[in-house]
């Protein structure tokens, strides 16, 4: 089985997050980018198919600060080929990167067709729009997103798969291969894989680097930022006091308002 | 080309989901801002009679058809985006849950509409819609607007009180027989949780019990209380060593990440490693009788009290609230 | 009194299973005589599949990949115990238990989660809670005495004083940094902090496993240390002791070092007219693997606490050269959840019930695991009403006169 499996680098929210001068985009001071999550479950379930189908699994990601690392770690942990891609508009959306990497995709040799296309079912600055079903719509491929768990069948040239709803409650489909899959979780967490191992990828294994033509650079921006700015926060708890029944009524009254009640 | 302001009625197992009166409400402010209609889309197989609690809309679209018996996402968005094209709305409102998340991105794809994604509020600014984007795990917002044209916005669950969405008015229906898409993707079957077998990821709402639930024999408090609230019950890693609740409760480091709508937090003093699993929760309340339990710390609210005498006085008047509702 | 210290293993670090034969430290290995006696000693000895001389006999007979696919090393915690009573004196805990466990960690099937996190946020972020590290010096903001940070201030400074993780994120530890602030500015230590440059010294990856990580961080220390002038590194975590102490000499590591305790009680002659309010509690000392056990530092605490007035000091059944380790090390810290998966008991709290045995008011420690260890096993216990745990430090700022 072939299966893409595309990352995207998204803001670490570890780290305190400040507004630019601009006042519409994020301070780049001290900012850092970490995989986007479900893109790390993304390929974890793409391992975990390919260990037990065979095949391959070609990891591909817009080039961003630290997806160097991220992309020498999916190969140490046995992805087959780690392709970055080049050039475009430094603030790519997410709907600009998904239609660019569609037009790409089919022009990089070995890479297409695909029996699976993996990717998050969603990212933390995914502003308009989400990877997922924007690549299956611009690729024309069947799509479910939230996926937690895939049964991949390739002789039948399909995949059972379990999307998540609320409550624990899970949805089964069946899905037909070539499709693309949002995931939300793999069965097992992202595998762990030794600094040792990574250091030993990036010496003997090699990034390959695709550049978007020119022509395609330029992605008009449907959704455009007025103002970014912090949400109002809560320093302390604000306390509330009285009797038992007095404390309830206020408990209530503050959970009515959010409408939990 | 009517203009209107649309909203995607989210409905699961035979139910009308809160969330589709959250949006009506929206849709409302949106349409009077506006001065369009307000209008529902009701899509799916025999869902006739769920029209009649959208009174808070002028008009429901009900697009009925056996092939849309099932949460088929690209089949939905499909007889969505046909029904669009013809009408020409203004905005269309897509709730952002589980059962509706697949829908507003086909949907929006289809049409080569702008999407305006995890939006905590949309305004009506100098006669246009301004989106605010809850972005970065809800660490900043972005307020949005899209160029001249109609737009689709993904609208996160709890914008608005779903009760102002309630509206006892018989809406117009106009029910149309779309054409429907064959399904490439095929449901089977829905599979539910174990019986005892909760995911406290998935919960709403979480009644969190530590230490100072002082013994097993109270683990039932609680679970009254989160009867009541809809939720489940969860615990600090105390309270699951002891064994007074199974280990797929546990919160924190070495248990599960939550981000419930309401995480309650009783008894528990917020050590660090709890509270890296909860701390996103969207309304955090916690009842400690230490004042200085480093919980208040990230509480939204907080009263020094003994759970075990509030909590049963608390369920009673939820109960109590609930009934008078419904009534 | 006094101590013997441990001669330093210089080359650790360079020992491999490849080139293990061809060392000192490797070919003591082959002296095993198989007694058992670090089966007997070790806390979940009677859980290990592959105790220390059952892994012996596995390597001599060429079965050591047997050994690579066993959860049985997750048990160890590296507490040192079996290398102290090794009758041939093989360096078990910190030449062969190392190498094993790493082959561990890239042939088990599944790693416990909780320890895969605490890796990968060290290796991301230098500390394992996965805090941002530029929180990592807020503390010194509230410890209410003068704390010169080198980044800031680049002078000379006698102390060069590592504080360490736990001591920097965790509010307990916080304590701990703030009180230990409070006793060097007392006695005019003319120190400074690395503050938010500060990573972890790596001695939990070291001992848990995962050489790489241990590695960056190596390099990363030794040219973080290289920027900046003191006379000598003090640190308040007994692992990044043992770090500095055993592992970065590898890489050229040769600053004057010295833990906490044995530092302040270096000072006890200016400290102990100072330790002017009486604490009238019954204490219990529990001698921490790193500190004791590895390094010898037994009567130094013990004497510093024994300056505090009213203070009574009780030992637990092991003290010493035989106390049980709080179950942190080796990685133990983020495998509570594994252990408890298993039904084993987590040795903080048999080492808790130990302490609340000797009807002692106060638990006091010296190693920076062991504070949210004990003070979690005494509320499972029920005893937290009974028993507080406090760190050295913690007590003496307390005994200052005010």
């Amino acid at each position: 089985m072939k299966i893409i499996v595309v990352l995207k680098m998204v803001p670490d929210v570890v780290e305190e997050l400040e507004v630019a001068s601009d006042g519409k985009s994020l301070s780049t001071d001290f900012l850092r980018l970490i995989v986007n999550e479900r893109d790390a479950h993304a390929l974890e379930a793409a391992l975990l198919i390919k260990e037990r189908h065979g095949g391959s699994v070609i990891v591909v990601g817009h080039e961003a600060p630290e997806i160097e690392e991220v992309l020498f770690s999916a190969l140490a942990k046995g992805a087959d080929r780690a392709i970055k891609v080049t050039g475009g508009a430094a603030e790519m959306t997410a709907r600009g990167a998904a239609l660019l990497l569609a037009k790409l995709l089919p022009t990089i040799p070995g890479v297409l067709p695909a029996d699976l296309i993996l990717t998050g079912c969603q990212a933390l600055d995914d502003l308009d729009g989400q990877t997922a079903p924007l690549l299956a719509c611009a690729l024309n491929l069947p799509y479910l997103g939230l996926v937690s768990r895939i049964e991949a069948d390739p002789a039948a040239q399909k995949a059972t798969v379990a999307k998540e709803y609320a409550g624990g409650v899970h949805g089964e489909f069946e899905v037909p291969l070539p499709a693309v899959l949002g995931i939300q979780g793999a069965e097992k967490p992202p595998r762990y894989v030794p600094v040792a191992k990574v250091r030993a990828a990036t010496k003997s294994q090699k990034l390959e680097s695709v550049a978007i033509p020119a022509a395609e650079e330029s992605m008009p921006t449907h959704v455009e930022v007025l103002q970014l700015s912090k949400p109002e926060s809560t320093g302390h708890a604000e306390m509330l006091e009285g009797t038992p029944e007095e404390l309830a009524g206020k408990v209530c009254e503050i959970l009515a308002g959010r409408g939990l009640l | 080309m009517t203009g209107a302001i649309w909203v995607l009625a989210e409905h699961w197992k035979g139910e009308l989901s809160d969330t589709t009166f959250e949006l009506l409400a929206l849709g409302r402010e949106l349409a009077d801002g506006l001065g369009v209609a307000l209008e529902a889309v009701l899509a799916g197989h025999e869902v006739k009679r769920l029209a009649a609690h959208l009174g808070a809309a002028d008009r429901v679209l009900c697009l009925e058809h056996p092939g849309l018996a099932e949460p088929n996402a690209e089949v939905h968005a499909n007889a969505v985006a046909a029904l669009f094209r013809a009408r020409q709305p203004r905005a269309v409102l897509v709730p952002l849950t589980n059962i509706t998340w697949d829908l507003g991105g086909l949907f929006a794809s289809q049409l080569s509409v702008p999407f305006v994604n995890s939006c905590c509020g949309v305004r009506v600014v100098d006669g246009a819609l301004q989106g605010t984007c809850l972005l970065y795990g809800g660490k900043m917002q972005a307020t949005t607007a899209t160029a001249e044209g109609p737009a689709i916005f993904g609208i996160l669950p709890g914008t608005r009180q779903a009760e102002k969405g309630r509206v006892a008015k018989s809406p117009e229906v106009e029910e149309m027989a779309p054409a429907v898409i064959p399904a490439r993707v095929r449901f089977n079957k829905y599979i539910e949780p174990e019986a005892g077998d909760v995911d406290i990821t998935q919960q709403n709402v979480l009644v969190a019990v530590g230490r100072g639930l002082q013994s097993q024999g109270n683990v039932e408090i609680a679970e009254a209380l989160a009867a009541a609230l809809g939720g489940a019950v969860s615990g600090s890693r105390p309270v699951i060593d002891q064994g007074w609740l199974p280990q797929s409760r546990q919160v924190g480091k070495s248990g599960a990440t939550v981000k419930p709508r309401l995480y309650l937090a009783l008894g528990i003093s917020g050590a660090p490693e709890h509270v890296e699993g909860m701390r996103d929760s969207e309304l955090i309340v916690a009842i400690n009788t230490d004042p200085q339990a480093p919980i208040f710390n990230i509480a939204h609210y907080g009263a020094v009290q003994d759970l075990l005498e509030l909590v049963p006085v608390l369920t009673e008047e939820v109960k109590k609230r609930q009934a008078a509702r419904v009534a | 009194m006094g101590h013997l210290a441990t001669p330093p293993i210089k080359t650790s670090c360079e020992i491999t299973l490849e080139n293990l034969w061809q060392t000192a430290e490797g070919r003591k290995v082959l002296t095993c005589i198989q007694c058992g006696t670090c089966a007997g000693t070790c806390p979940y000895g009677e859980v290990m599949d592959y105790p220390p001389r059952r892994i012996i006999g596995m390597l001599r007979a060429g079965l050591l990949e047997e050994v690579y696919v066993s959860e049985s090393l997750l048990n160890c915690v590296a507490c040192y115990a079996c290398k102290a009573k090794c009758p041939r004196g093989i360096d078990l805990t910190g030449v062969l238990l190392p190498l094993v466990k790493e082959q561990v960690l890239l042939h088990v099937p599944e790693m416990p989660v909780e320890l895969q996190k605490a890796l990968e946020n060290t290796l991301r972020y230098g500390n394992p809670m996965g805090e941002s590290p530029r929180k990592r010096a807020a503390w010194a903001k509230t410890a209410g005495v003068p704390i010169r940070v080198f980044s800031e201030d680049a002078r000379t400074a006698d102390v060069l004083w590592f504080v360490e993780c736990y001591n920097s994120f965790y509010p307990r530890g916080q304590n701990i940094s703030r009180a230990t602030a409070k006793l060097f500015h007392i006695l005019g230590v003319d120190f400074a902090i690395l503050g938010n440059e500060e990573k972890c010294a790596g001695e939990c990856g070291r001992l848990s496993w995962e050489t790489g990580l241990s590695n960056t961080l190596m390099e990363y220390n030794m040219a973080l240390l290289a920027k900046y002038r003191f006379h000598r590194i003090v640190t308040s975590s007994p692992h990044a002791y043992d770090a500095f102490k055993y592992r970065y000499p590898v890489l050229g590591f040769n600053y004057t070092l010295e833990q906490t305790v044995p530092f302040l009680f270096s000072y006890l002659e200016h400290l102990k007219p100072r330790l002017k309010r009486k604490l009238n509690y019954r204490v219990t000392y529990h001698d921490s693997c790193c500190l004791g056990r590895h390094n010898n530092y037994y009567e130094e605490p013990r004497e510093l606490l024994r300056a505090i007035p009213g203070m009574q000091l009780v030992e637990m059944t092991h003290n010493r050269i035989n106390t049980i380790c709080c179950g942190g090390g080796g990685g133990g810290m983020w495998l509570d959840t594994y252990y408890k998966t298993k039904n084993q008991e987590r040795l903080s709290e048999r080492r808790a019930r130990e302490a609340v045995a000797t009807g002692a008011d106060v638990l006091a420690v010296a190693c920076d695991y062991e504070v949210s260890r004990f003070e979690d096993a005494l509320k499972v216990l029920g005893a937290d009403k009974k028993m507080v745990v406090k760190d050295v430090t913690e007590l003496l700022a307390e005994a200052l006169e005010d």
